[in-house]
């Protein structure tokens, strides 16, 4: 499925990186026999997959792209982690740090294939501080294990990416995961503290510190978010939140799409603080709801979720104030969830939004750019119109209060012409997004999939220094090669780029 | 200005005019940092005179301080080299506030005070609630990491910047981040600025997340005999419903420290404050239900746990609280010739041994006091009368048993302003930790030539 001008002559290769794209090119060379001894003397023979038909499940994560691991390893603990890093460094092989394989940009693909490190037996809770609001945990344990741990306590963990009951905190990490309830908790780097690392050298270090506060510079800040560029993560302090006393969960149901982005402003605009405000258009959650049920209005134009949390006193304010924006911009009703049932039903239409899609088109390709919030009608407005000038329904689900826009385009790759004009709408949308102030990525990370449009953001200084701090940890490209830094100038803008973006969910 | 000082000069007043580089001795004091004077001051007016400046500085291997109102050169070890201040309150202009977005950015060298009025107009702040407030600029608050007394229901810094721009020390402009409240895209090199003393790159412009002033402001404040009440009082609000957004732990000496180093210091201890006891201070806000729902349960909260009185601020005596709370940093700061206060990175689990560390300086007769937000960090002051040898001596000796208290709470210490005669022999930053070497690989990405601040900070960095 990747795609990308490496025929084209004027192409610039930069950096030690290049050696590896080179490799992705030719025909990749399984590891040495040697290599898989030392790997099994390490971690046991029964915790080392090498056989082509074990590693297929690997290739793949929750994105299109596709990557083969040489090797897939199974540490139990830091020393181990570390002592296949050393062996990797030795042979000169790339390491790549694996969760749950549940990111959408390729994050956890071997891109040039190596050593991939998952995470899945270290996944114990080490410790949790409740006095304090702190967890530690290992990488592999998955974010809604984490809730269910510390609920008798009223804690939760904040960031609730759609995958929470399955992707890894390790990799939430890794990518700086958000969700919906990050527009008014942040998203993973908010929570995180402290961190145990293991740098390419096979060197373990700590960064931070429990509390939050640590001497010198925030390193724990860079790590987060550096999607396994810098150094594996091998133990995580996190921030637990107190649970709210109040929460309600609104439904407002709009005739026009217009009416709906305009009351996500609105509320911004008048201060109104919601834990989360997503938006479905029609189209999306007809899908949605012949999937799930949810109880979405199948007449509608777009419906507002919105949920409130909070001391009851606020919360009851909120909603009034929340209802009224609604009813000025012509909802046609607003309801809010009786119960915890009820409530939940919402969320699971939203949450499993792009299964459903996938469930009508051949294909999607889900899309991540931010924008400022106030300009969510214009862009909702101009999603519309790239969508009727390229013959595509591009269904619009995403983090309206965020501004952390999915729009949903769906195609039949099969058609050839189909998928090359996906590809140019899409990269028509990051551009705008890009263009009236916002970002390429909100929460997916850039991984290999947006690395080719990062120049639509960074300039060569921004790319030098970003580049300068990568080679000051990973200065062999031994981590991770080939993600989030473009691989090559020479190729004309967007278009051959945006195609090792396009997602396809099969049927 | 000797020879050399005098080319320097020449050539900053061809990049932004000789109205803005002073070498007079006057000016360059006023720019000095632990006794080190620079002997240019330029005042760049834009990002792109920033990058002539520090590329010629790189060029003739000069060391720049980059510096808003000088407030908060006190923190930090002594620089290594000094030659040019640059006095960045020549970017002092909002550049882009969407109020509907809640975003802001805004050029480092502005005042807080300034940002503060623009923003109020649309109902709006940044909560940065920091000591010197009504004299510092947006860009030392940053770099200075100073602490926010809103950070219990608004975080800090790192939770709310969302992107920055900057000139780091091969002369070229960088950003990181952007603008918008959600963003993955890239490496958060911004993050690296907070608290990076200077010493990684001259910050032009900030972006800022912004957030809604409330209706209406209270505050509790509730007078306990002793340290033992604390811990219970603070569990049972953490577990109430309730989310304050600010909670100050004054020890027993700190109110009266409070009352005396006020600026006006004839005036008398405000009502709310009692002679030798601890106080809690609990800031909340809200609608007017919210605020009355606030003032009943903190009483209650206070009065289960044995608070010998209580006072619920209201207006005016509201703000003034705010305000006697936020500056008390820098009221601590000022307060002699040797004072001296340590910020200790660890939750304050307010006990009998916060108490001990309070009659540490007893022994010394050194006046003391600690103060503490609940999310911490733990601030502890001493106030010794007189700057001399014996002082010192005595100082150094408190300073190694913080060290050995931070370390046995799990957390780190470090001295945030004392007498350049401490520093002369002891360790602000305190024993080495483990990350140095990562902090050193950060600071040769940013200023491979060592141009900004050297010696500043932790790490000989």
């Amino acid at each position: 499925m990747h795609v990308d001008c490496k025929g084209d002559a004027s192409l610039t290769i930069v950096g030690k990186e290049a050696t590896y794209l080179l490799a992705e090119n030719t025909a990749r060379k399984p590891l040495h026999r040697e290599v898989i001894r030392g790997l099994q003397n390490i971690v046991g023979a029964s915790m080392v997959l090498h056989r082509p038909e074990d590693l297929l499940l690997y290739e793949y994560d929750g994105s299109v792209e596709k990557g083969r691991p040489g090797a897939v390893v199974f540490p139990m603990t830091t020393q181990e982690v570390s002592q296949v890093v050393r062996l990797a460094a030795q042979h000169d092989v790339p390491v790549i740090g694996r969760g749950a394989g549940t990111g959408l940009s390729g994050g956890a693909l071997a891109r040039t294939g190596g050593i991939m490190i998952v995470f899945a037996r270290m996944n114990r809770i080490l410790e949790l501080d409740l006095e304090n609001q702190r967890a530690v945990v290992q990488p592999g344990v998955v974010n809604y294990e984490l809730t269910r741990a510390v609920e008798p306590a009223g804690l939760y963990f904040a960031p609730d990416p759609s995958s929470q009951k399955s992707c890894t905190i390790g990799g939430n990490v890794a990518e700086n995961a958000g969700g919906p309830h990050t527009l008014a908790y942040g998203v993973t780097s908010n929570h995180v503290t402290a961190l145990e690392l293991v740098l390419p050298d096979g060197e373990i270090c700590r960064v931070g510190s429990r509390h939050g506060d640590s001497m010198g510079y925030d390193l724990a800040g860079l790590f987060v978010g550096s999607e396994g560029t810098l150094a594996l993560v091998t133990e995580i302090t996190v921030k637990l939140l107190r649970k709210p006393e109040s929460v309600k969960t609104l439904l407002a149901i709009f005739d026009r799409v217009d009416d709906a982005s305009e009351t996500v402003a609105e509320i911004t605009a008048r201060a109104i603080t919601p834990a989360a405000c997503e938006m479905l258009d029609g189209w999306t959650l007809r899908a949605v709801e012949d999937f799930i049920h949810a109880g979405f209005p199948l007449d509608s134009a777009a419906v507002l979720l919105i949920e409130l949390e909070g001391m009851v006193e606020a919360v009851t304010a909120q909603v009034a104030a929340v209802e009224e924006v609604c009813a000025e911009h012509h909802a046609r009703e607003v309801r809010v969830a009786r119960d915890e049932q009820e409530r939940e039903l919402l969320w699971k239409g939203r949450k499993n939004a792009f299964g459903a899609l996938g469930r009508i088109a051949p294909s999607n390709y889900v899309l991540d750019g931010v924008i400022p919030r106030s300009k969510i009608p214009q862009a909702l407005r101009y999603i519309q119109q790239i969508g009727e000038r390229y013959n595509f329904k591009i269904g619009n689900i995403f983090h309206a209060g965020d501004g952390n826009l999915h729009p949903t385009v769906l195609f039949d790759p099969r058609d050839a012409g189909q998928y090359q004009r996906a590809i140019e709408a899409s990269a028509e949308i990051i551009r705008y997004c890009v263009e009236i102030g916002g970002a390429l990525t909100g929460e997916h990370g850039v991984g290999m999939e947006k690395n080719e449009l990062m120049p639509l953001l960074y300039s060569d200084d921004d790319f030098d220094l970003m580049r300068r701090i990568h080679d000051a940890f990973n200065p062999q490209s031994a981590l991770n090669p080939g993600k989030i830094f473009p691989l090559n100038k020479g190729c004309g803008e967007i278009t051959p780029r945006a195609q090792a973006a396009v997602r396809a969910v099969p049927l | 200005m000797n020879a050399k000082a005098i080319n320097v000069a020449a050539r900053l007043e061809s990049v932004v005019g000789a109205a803005h580089v002073s070498g007079s001795s006057e000016s360059c004091a006023r720019f000095g940092v632990d006794g080190a004077t620079p002997s240019v001051v330029v005042r760049p007016a834009s990002s792109a005179e920033v990058v002539e400046i520090v590329s010629f500085a790189k060029s003739e291997k000069l060391a720049l301080i980059p510096c808003g109102n000088c407030t908060k050169l006190g923190i930090g070890t002594p620089p290594a080299r000094y030659d040019v201040a640059l006095d960045m309150t020549g970017l002092n202009q909002i550049a882009y506030y969407d109020p509907g977005d809640l975003t802001l950015s805004v050029d480092a060298g502005m005042s807080l005070t300034d940002l503060s009025d623009a923003l109020v107009r649309q109902k709006q702040f940044v909560p940065l609630a920091v000591p010197f407030f009504e004299e510092c600029t947006v860009g030392g608050t940053i770099a200075s990491n100073i602490g926010s007394s809103l950070r219990p229901g608004y975080g800090s810094a790192r939770d709310f910047l969302l992107g920055a721009e900057f000139v780091n020390g091969a002369g070229t402009f960088t950003k990181s981040g952007g603008r918008v409240v959600k963003n993955v895209t890239g490496y958060d090199l911004h993050k690296l600025l907070i608290g990076s003393l200077g010493t990684l790159g001259a910050i032009t412009r900030l972006n800022f997340r912004t957030f809604p002033l409330s209706e209406g402001y209270g505050h509790l404040v509730s007078t306990f005999s002793s340290v033992d009440s604390i811990a219970p009082f603070q569990a049972m609000v953490s577990k109430s419903p309730l989310a304050p957004s600010s909670f100050d732990v004054l020890g027993s000496e700190a109110a009266q420290t409070v009352a005396e180093f006020k600026d006006d210091r004839d005036s008398p201890l405000p009502s709310w404050f009692t002679r030798g006891e601890w106080h809690v201070c609990v800031g909340f806000e809200g609608t007017e239900t919210v605020l009355r729902r606030y003032s009943s349960e903190l009483v209650h909260c206070a009065q289960q746990c044995g608070a010998s009185s209580y006072h619920l601020l209201w207006e005016s005596d509201q703000k003034s609280i705010r305000v006697e709370l936020r500056e008390l940093i820098k009221l601590l700061s000022r307060s002699g010739p040797a004072a001296t206060i340590f910020k200790i990175n660890s939750f304050p689990g307010f006990s009998a041994d916060v108490a001990t560390l309070d009659t540490l300086p007893s022994r010394f007769s050194i006046p003391s006091c600690v103060f503490a937000s609940s999310s911490g960090p733990l601030y502890f002051a001493l106030q010794p009368d007189d700057l001399n040898d014996q002082t010192i001596n005595s100082l150094a000796q408190i300073a190694s048993s913080v060290f050995e208290y931070a370390a046995a709470h799990n957390g780190s210490a470090s001295i945030l302003f004392c007498p350049l005669a401490l520093k002369r022999v002891i360790n602000i930053w305190g024993p080495a930790r483990n990350d140095y070497a990562l902090m050193r690989r950060v600071k040769s990405a940013f200023d491979p030539e060592n141009v900004f601040a050297p010696g500043r900070f932790v790490a000989g960095i």
